[in-house]
């Protein structure tokens, strides 16, 4: 099986230890991963933000470069939810068959990390160990977009001296919504403040999710209040054993 | 867009100033929340429910496609049942047609069933100009025009006020109130009644909108919860209905569904108590004179947008503001524009078009495409693909003039997006940026007006890491850098 990782361009900018983890996680599950190194990003921003022409540029760009894998492993469910539902409509738009092809050729072939280790590597236990107090939040792509359904919450309730705390109201949105958080800045930064108090009511040590770009949202918000409760993505959680050190490489 | 929402500021300026007022928040939440989880325990009775969305939809995908055959077959009907038919191509036709109506008959007071579609016409004020007196019956309606307030929701117009402030606005406008008056409930709806009564036992003009019509049989069908709906569609000698074109049902059977879904949807009710429908006028029985003024009013530059015609299925309902978290926390005059919330964000830029103002620009972006709204809609809009699709519209319109900061920002960004040569810069950029900070862990406020202080007012941004994903994985995987499967992989979608 050749694997490919599609890192996000967010990830891979300002992120790098989320790619990291899900590296050591992957390969410690005995995958070889690839990088390829012509990925950048798969549009995401531009297409919900209006900028379909650029979007479609980039989305060729990620089709070049993740042409001929087997599977293509993303550690986020908004980017795995934009080239699985989002691919189809600018490749139609663009008017161009070829384009059309290969977008059903490798838009079937991309997994959120989730997916992958539940249901192509049939894994739920990957042997991590982080003896921490942890909150899930589903976000909306993952809970809604792409149905990540349980699967987060199985792989987190396997890992060895986790104590995973259910979040209140953990169907509503922390406000992110991407440009959403610049362009309606009050009610993005209302309803994440929100958010930030039901996790601060589960008494978690951590805060843990699919998507780092609600985890930026939401650890800026904590971080001003100097709220003391640590983000981290799923990856960095699941790639934790005993030997790494407990967890304490890096939470921002 | 209505006369009375005119002049309204874009959706960032109004739900600023809407979040500015806790008592405000604190009725939305309240009454959001409570009408959600009663919603979700009548719909889970449902074991066909996700059955009757898809019926729903397609029914009404069917009336889209052929809508001109069903609007000619319901004209037949219902003219051939005693009814009288008119078309109006804009809210100002529909409005010179009811007063005309109304003057025929010599009267200056009319009464009214709650209809968002004669807001959206701003009718009322249409006859206050021809010195014809409205009065709203439906009773959040009436509250609402009592407070000379605008409506904040599509089924619950005045979900923005508690009952302390209905009180007052009962006290200091409704004549002949007790001045006794309590905010209890029950006191505050038997004061409306005793006000109602008087005028509907009076009343010569009833004014309608319709939640359904339909083509074969020519029948119109309200529903309504008080009985006050009733009054009005039975007492007075002419009844006019104002109904959006799209309100079609192709037969008396699709009802079976939309029966099912609409209660259920819009009070969290199995039924709702009152349902009226007619079918022409008949001697010795209801109103003698009947009308229906068909509107289009920008519908069916909606039903010619492939990917917008879906808003077209809209029901009113309102399931999608009472679960939308933008809504919840700004309420409905925060929109500007007579339907509020997700189905507003999509209706209003459909029905004007997006460059018809800065509200109908700023709707399209007043959603984090959360899709709640989508999963309760029972007639499966896709309202976060339909805000997706508008958003590039807006993008469209506005590239015609100078770009402006944003347009510039993301253009660029764009072109570095695209080459990962120019991202690998971008990064390495970065990471200086990263050893300067290298004392702080995080970025606190930044004093540029634009995005940079949209996002750093309440929250920090964390510094960039030294190296990116991509130069470690350089650095660490060099040895086993991957050859890319494909030997020209650029170019194989550029030739169909």
């Amino acid at each position: 099986m050749r694997v490919a990782l599609f890192v996000t361009c967010l990830n891979d900018t300002m992120f790098p230890d989320t790619g990291r983890a899900t590296v050591s996680l992957l390969e410690r599950l005995g995958v070889t991963v690839d990088f390829p190194v012509g990925q950048t990003c798969c549009g995401q921003m531009h297409i919900n933000s209006g900028y379909r022409r650029e979007a479609t540029t980039m989305m060729r760009g990620f089709l070049g470069a993740f042409a001929g894998y087997d599977a293509i492993v993303a550690p986020s469910s908004s980017c795995v939810g934009t080239v699985r539902h989002q691919f189809p409509k600018l490749a139609d738009e663009a008017g161009d068959p070829g384009l059309t092809r290969d977008v059903e050729e490798v838009s079937p072939r991309i997994y959120d990390l989730s997916e992958f280790l539940v249901d192509r590597l049939g894994v739920e236990d990957v042997g991590a160990y982080f003896p921490h107090t942890v909150t899930y939040h589903s976000t909306c792509h993952s809970r809604r977009g792409i149905m990540l359904g349980d699967r987060p919450y199985r792989l987190l309730r396997a890992v060895r001296g986790l104590t995973l705390i259910d979040l209140p109201n953990s169907e509503e949105c922390c406000g992110f919504g991407g440009t959403f958080s610049v362009k309606n800045p009050d009610v993005s930064v209302a309803m994440g403040s929100d958010k930030v108090r039901h996790v601060r009511e589960t008494g978690a040590e951590v805060l843990v999710a699919a998507d780092r770009s609600c985890l930026m949202h939401l650890g800026g918000l904590v971080s001003r209040s100097r709220g003391g409760v640590k983000t981290m993505h799923l990856a960095e959680v699941l790639a934790q054993t005993e030997e790494s050190g407990h967890g304490h490489r890096r939470a921002s | 867009m209505s006369r009375a929402f005119i002049g309204m500021p874009a959706f960032p300026a109004g739900a600023k100033e809407a979040l500015g007022n806790p008592q405000l928040r604190s009725n939305l939440h309240h009454a959001t929340t409570t009408i959600r989880d009663k919603r979700a325990r009548v719909i889970a009775e449902l074991p066909e429910w996700e059955d009757l969305r898809l019926s729903g939809a397609a029914i009404k995908d069917d009336v889209g496609r052929h809508l001109d055959r069903y609007l000619e077959q319901f004209e037949a009907e219902f003219t051939a049942a005693g009814g009288h038919v008119h078309w109006a191509r804009d809210a100002d036709e529909a409005n010179r047609i009811v007063v005309d109506l109304v003057r025929a008959t010599g009267e200056t007071e009319v009464v009214k069933v709650k209809s968002m579609v004669t807001v959206e016409c701003a009718l009322n004020e249409a006859l206050a100009e021809a010195g014809i007196t409205a009065l709203e019956t439906d009773l959040a309606e009436l509250i609402v025009q009592l407070a000379d307030d605008l409506p904040s929701h599509i089924l619950v117009p005045a979900i923005h006020l508690s009952r302390g402030e209905i009180r007052e606005i009962f006290l200091a406008n409704m004549s002949g109130v007790r001045d006794d008056l309590t905010d209890d409930p029950a006191d505050l709806a038997g004061s409306a009644r005793a006000y109602l009564r008087k005028r509907f036992m009076s009343a010569k003009v009833g004014i309608s909108g319709a939640n359904f019509m339909i083509a074969d049989t020519g029948t119109l069908v309200v529903l309504e919860s008080e009985g006050n709906g009733r009054m009005c569609l039975t007492l007075p000698e002419t009844l006019i209905s104002v109904v959006g074109i799209e309100k079609m049902l192709p037969t008396w059977s699709d009802l079976e569904v939309f029966m099912q879904l609409l209660p259920r949807s819009s009070t969290a009710e199995r039924m709702n108590p009152y349902t009226t429908m007619w079918t022409g006028a008949h001697a010795g029985d209801g109103p003698k004179n009947v009308h229906v003024v068909l509107l289009d009013n920008g519908r069916t530059r909606a039903l010619a947008d492939p990917v917008g015609r879906q808003a077209l299925r809209c029901i009113r309902c309102s399931a999608c503001l009472n679960v939308c978290p933008v809504y919840e926390r700004v309420g409905g005059k925060a929109y500007g524009s007579v339907y509020p919330g997700p189905i507003g964000a999509i209706l209003n830029p459909l029905l004007h078009s997006v460059d018809n103002g800065p509200v109908e620009k700023s709707l399209p972006f007043a959603s984090t495409l959360c899709g709640r709204c989508f999963e309760v809609c029972p007639v499966r809009i896709d309202i976060p693909d339909v805000l997706i699709h508008l958003r590039g519209r807006v993008v469209e319109e506005t590239h015609h003039g100078l770009p402006g900061a944003e347009e510039l920002g993301m253009r660029a960004a764009g072109l570095v997006l695209a080459k990962p040569g120019l991202l690998g810069a971008a990064q390495r950029a970065m990471g200086v940026a990263s050893r300067l900070l290298s004392h702080r862990s995080t970025i606190g406020a930044l004093p540029i007006p634009g995005w940079g202080a949209n996002w750093s007012g309440a929250r920090d941004i964390p510094v960039p890491p030294r190296q990116s994903f991509r130069r470690w994985w350089r650095r660490s995987h060099r040895s086993e850098l991957p050859i890319p499967p494909s030997a020209q992989p650029q170019t194989r979608s550029e030739t169909p």
